[in-house]
């Protein structure tokens, strides 16, 4: 009737089980309080089944900032188990406990904490950029970001219902094979990853189809902001890289679900397979995450330097460049594997050229602040961090690219420093320097900027002490994912780490003071005209927080950084505007449903619930033929209710 | 409020622009998944672990008369698309139920030719080999499976709805998509079965 899931699903180590009860606890609170207060009728209309970007932006944000914690989590855990565990002290937890931390922290973090606030970002600042009203295909970006809400969901059950995967962030044959892992982990992990990957790969097409046919008139494609060419690159990427991961970790499913050999020891099955392609996908994905960030900051820095980018055919060229290098990269993670001389030269020799193109970028942002007036802002502050750190993080990736110094620090504690550097110095200080870019304009009030510096300076120290002597301890010759070890002179360094991550974590929690504080003073910090950065693209034009359709008159755009372009010119008042009804999409709660079946039928296919599997797949198939073959549904804004819209908002600009 | 014509038709104009692009983009994305799994075919096709190869298992006259079908019904699937380019519904229906016909014995044939090797104790838990020239040609047949149930379901539509702007934008879908598995068709016929008898 339940497959293999028994009771005995539920049953946890005691320090688990508590963990469950508490969180489920909470949750039944939050629950009640929605309730009660009738707030999950509002969130279902006004959040849940909306189909604007801007709100499903913020959805992803949430959903992102709470696996943050999650990831930091296991962060902390992994860092004062390397700290204790030496010699004779075995540290705070066992082997198997262990390895489902690591395989977690790395998940949650690339998955759902990096994709999910890339996403965000994109959702809510790439259509206002693009001067549109909305996305390419509103309906399926709402589906695009239940599935990976599916995804987050299925993930975090398999704490509770069963056991988190084992075999680290990347499930690595043969251990991630049912004869050395026959437990629900690497499923869970394997269902959750193609929910979400089909989610990012609908996002992507989506976004593509939004750049190449909504954009303003008047914006070809080189008057585009850098931002949005990065998203076109980065989507690009998801395109062709998400359907490998879709493939692979199909693979690996029918590996363990029906017998098949892609992957086993035995019969012919051929493990590098794997490797090649996750990889294949992998190493294009690192790109997916980073290009958006070096978009990020190609709008920060002429804002904040009051010039304009320097170099921007050379921006776009490199944004180019490195995505179609992307591709041909995969096999430097894996050197070791014994391919011989003339490809591992191949390999090194591209992962070196594909540091030019990053290095054009950077020498293009350090000319665009050169001789400009710097503003010291916090995103500005984030991207000076992001400069240095990932300067050095990218000198060490060169360094790896050579295959003779690539054996030598191979899976050690080298790598570990270099990929963090890469991540949290690009990815994740792009994200925060983009959050507090735009914050205001979707609130209408800035971020404290005293906190936030406090925030980045916790942020960058705890980030060097957390790092540096990784890089010392992998050349010292310590491998990663070591859940014990014998050196005692390792420990040292270790500690260090584990107070690295402590200070990052109060970085952490400076930055949730921060968020609280600046909206209790929200009063102080008003943007008044929705443009507090004096920025230069078009998003900065519309009062903060911009109506749902975001231009009531479509702007026609003649040059590269239009906003600017305009206030040179003086902005004139327009009289007598002729306002027009706008078409919004309607509400819908189809992402939901179909979001909720196909997870069904992913727990189902982990438990080996047959009937479960065909009920759910049928169900979910007939919600989307439904979906497609029913007559598309607008609301319309009239004439009369954007004038009263657009009046309200002069009037806000006017007495504010 | 009130649309004129001109505005109606240049919105439903955009629209199946938007929707075109974006389906070309997501057949890329099929392609590459495709591409992934014959990248795989290719290495494992001599993984054969003392279980047969190619050329004891494959009946290429089977898989010619097999592709034979496919094409046809390709051929019939543009012709689907002519008849709803001439407002002809009655025709486009007839047609589109002889591409379904084909597409359906097609379906059957490699289900038959599945379901022999099964019997024989050659499934894809024989070995490597098997594993992936199951995955490969049954992934294309559960994709004209899918074409299946959308032709279905554009028959059911066309016939209550007729050839409205929606119809006709979904018939060039459901044509592109099939043409699509024509072309990887063609792709598995040469590459795993013509190559695989030598």
């Amino acid at each position: 009737m339940f497959g293999r899931l028994t009771l005995g699903a539920f049953v946890h180590d005691p320090i688990t089980e508590i963990t469950i009860i508490a969180t489920m606890l909470l949750a039944l609170v939050g629950v009640i309080f929605l309730f009660k207060f009738k707030l999950i009728g509002w969130l279902w209309k006004n959040w849940f089944t909306s189909l604007d970007p801007k709100k499903i932006g913020v959805m992803y944000l949430c959903v992102a900032a709470l696996m943050l914690l999650r990831g930091l989590a296991d962060a902390l855990l992994i860092r004062a188990q390397q700290a204790t565990s030496v010699g004779a002290s075995h540290g705070i937890v066992n082997a198997d406990t262990f390895q489902q931390i690591f395989s977690s922290h790395g998940t949650m973090m690339i998955f759902f904490v990096a994709m999910g606030a890339l996403f965000g970002i994109i959702n809510m600042i790439l259509p206002m950029q693009v001067g549109s009203r909305d996305v390419a295909f509103p309906l399926l970006n709402s589906i695009s970001f239940w599935l990976f809400f599916g995804g987050v969901a299925l993930i975090n059950m398999s704490i509770i219902v069963g056991s988190f995967s084992n075999a680290g962030w990347l499930a690595y044959p043969p251990l991630s094979e049912l004869a050395f892992n026959p437990g629900v982990g690497v499923d869970y992990w394997i269902w959750s990853l193609e929910i979400a990957g089909i989610g990012s790969l609908l996002t992507g097409i989506n976004f593509i189809v939004t750049i190449l046919k909504m954009r303003a008139p008047g914006m070809t494609l080189m008057k585009m902001p850098i931002f949005v060419w990065s998203v076109l690159c980065s989507m690009s990427l998801v395109t062709f890289a998400f359907p490998i991961l879709t493939a692979t970790l199909t693979m690996l499913a029918l590996d363990r679900t029906i017998g098949t050999h892609f992957f086993t020891a035995g019969f012919g099955g051929d493990a590098m397979m794997y490797i090649n392609l996750i990889w294949a996908w992998g190493h294009p994905e690192v790109y997916i995450l980073i290009l958006p960030a070096f978009g990020v900051f190609s709008e920060i820095v002429p804002v904040f330097s009051g010039k304009r980018l320097f170099g921007y055919k050379s921006m776009v060229v490199a944004l180019v460049a490195i995505t179609i290098l992307s591709f041909t990269v995969w096999l430097h993670h894996f050197f070791t594997m014994g391919a011989g001389a003339d490809v591992n030269a191949f390999f090194g020799i591209m992962t070196m050229i594909i540091s030019i193109p990053t290095g054009v970028k950077v020498f293009n942002w350090l000319f665009t602040m050169y001789r400009g007036r710097i503003r010291l802002t916090t995103p500005m502050m984030w991207f000076l961090g992001f400069i240095v750190t990932f300067t050095i993080g990218g000198v060490a990736g060169v360094l790896m690219a050579v295959p003779a110094i690539d054996f030598e620090v191979h899976n050690s504690l080298f790598l570990v420093a270099h990929f963090h550097t890469m991540i949290i110095g690009g990815v994740v200080f792009g994200i925060f320097a983009g959050f507090t870019y735009w914050f205001p304009k979707f609130t209408g009030f800035t971020l404290n900027e005293r906190l936030g510096r406090y925030a980045f300076w916790l942020w960058i120290t705890g980030f060097c002490l957390a790092f540096i002597p990784l890089y010392i301890l992998g050349l010292l010759g310590a491998t990663r994912r070591l859940d014990h070890y014998v050196d005692a002179g390792w420990q040292g360094f270790f500690v260090i780490a584990a107070i690295g991550a402590v200070i990052i974590c109060a970085g952490v929690g400076m930055q949730m003071l921060q968020i609280v504080v600046s909206i209790v003073q929200r009063k102080q910090n008003l943007v008044i005209d929705g443009d507090p950065w004096n920025g230069r693209t078009l998003e900065w034009s519309t009062v903060a927080p911009p109506p749902e359709y975001n231009y009531a008159i479509v702007p026609e755009v003649t040059e590269r950084d239009e906003f600017w372009v305009m206030k040179k010119k003086g902005l004139q008042k327009k009289t007598n505007i002729v306002y027009e009804a706008i078409d919004v999409p309607k509400n819908s709660s189809f992402g939901i449903f179909i979001a909720v079946f196909a997870s069904l039928f992913a727990f189902a296919v982990i438990w080996h619930i047959v009937w479960l599997v065909i009920v759910a797949l049928i169900i979910t198939i007939l919600i989307i033929i439904f979906m497609l073959t029913r007559d598309r549904e607008d609301d319309t804004i009239s004439a009369k209710e954007v004038e009263e819209i657009e009046l309200a908002a002069e009037k806000n600009r006017l007495y504010a | 409020m009130s649309q004129t014509p001109e505005t109606q038709q240049a919105k439903a104009a955009f629209i199946a622009s938007k929707v075109g692009l974006g389906f070309w983009i997501y057949l890329m994305t099929d392609l590459v998944l495709f591409a992934s799994l014959f990248a795989t075919f290719a290495v494992l096709r001599n993984n054969t672990f003392g279980g047969p190869g190619g050329p004891q298992i494959f009946n290429l006259p089977y898989v010619l008369v097999e592709t034979i079908i496919l094409l046809t019904s390709s051929f019939t699937a543009g012709l689907v698309t002519i008849s709803v380019s001439r407002a002809n519904k009655r025709l486009a229906l007839v047609f589109l139920a002889i591409t379904f016909v084909l597409g359906l014995s097609f379906v059957a044939m490699e289900l038959s030719e599945f379901s022999h090797l099964i019997h024989d104790g050659n499934s894809w838990t024989r070995s490597g080999f098997l594993t992936a020239f199951f995955t490969l040609v049954g992934t294309h047949g559960l994709h004209i499976s899918i074409g299946l149930l959308w032709m279905l379901v554009m028959g059911y539509r066309i016939f209550k709805k007729g050839l409205t702007v929606n119809t006709i934008r979904q018939v060039t879908l459901l044509s592109m998509f099939w043409h699509f598995l024509d072309i990887v068709w063609i792709f598995i016929f040469s590459i795993v079965y013509m190559i695989g008898v030598l």
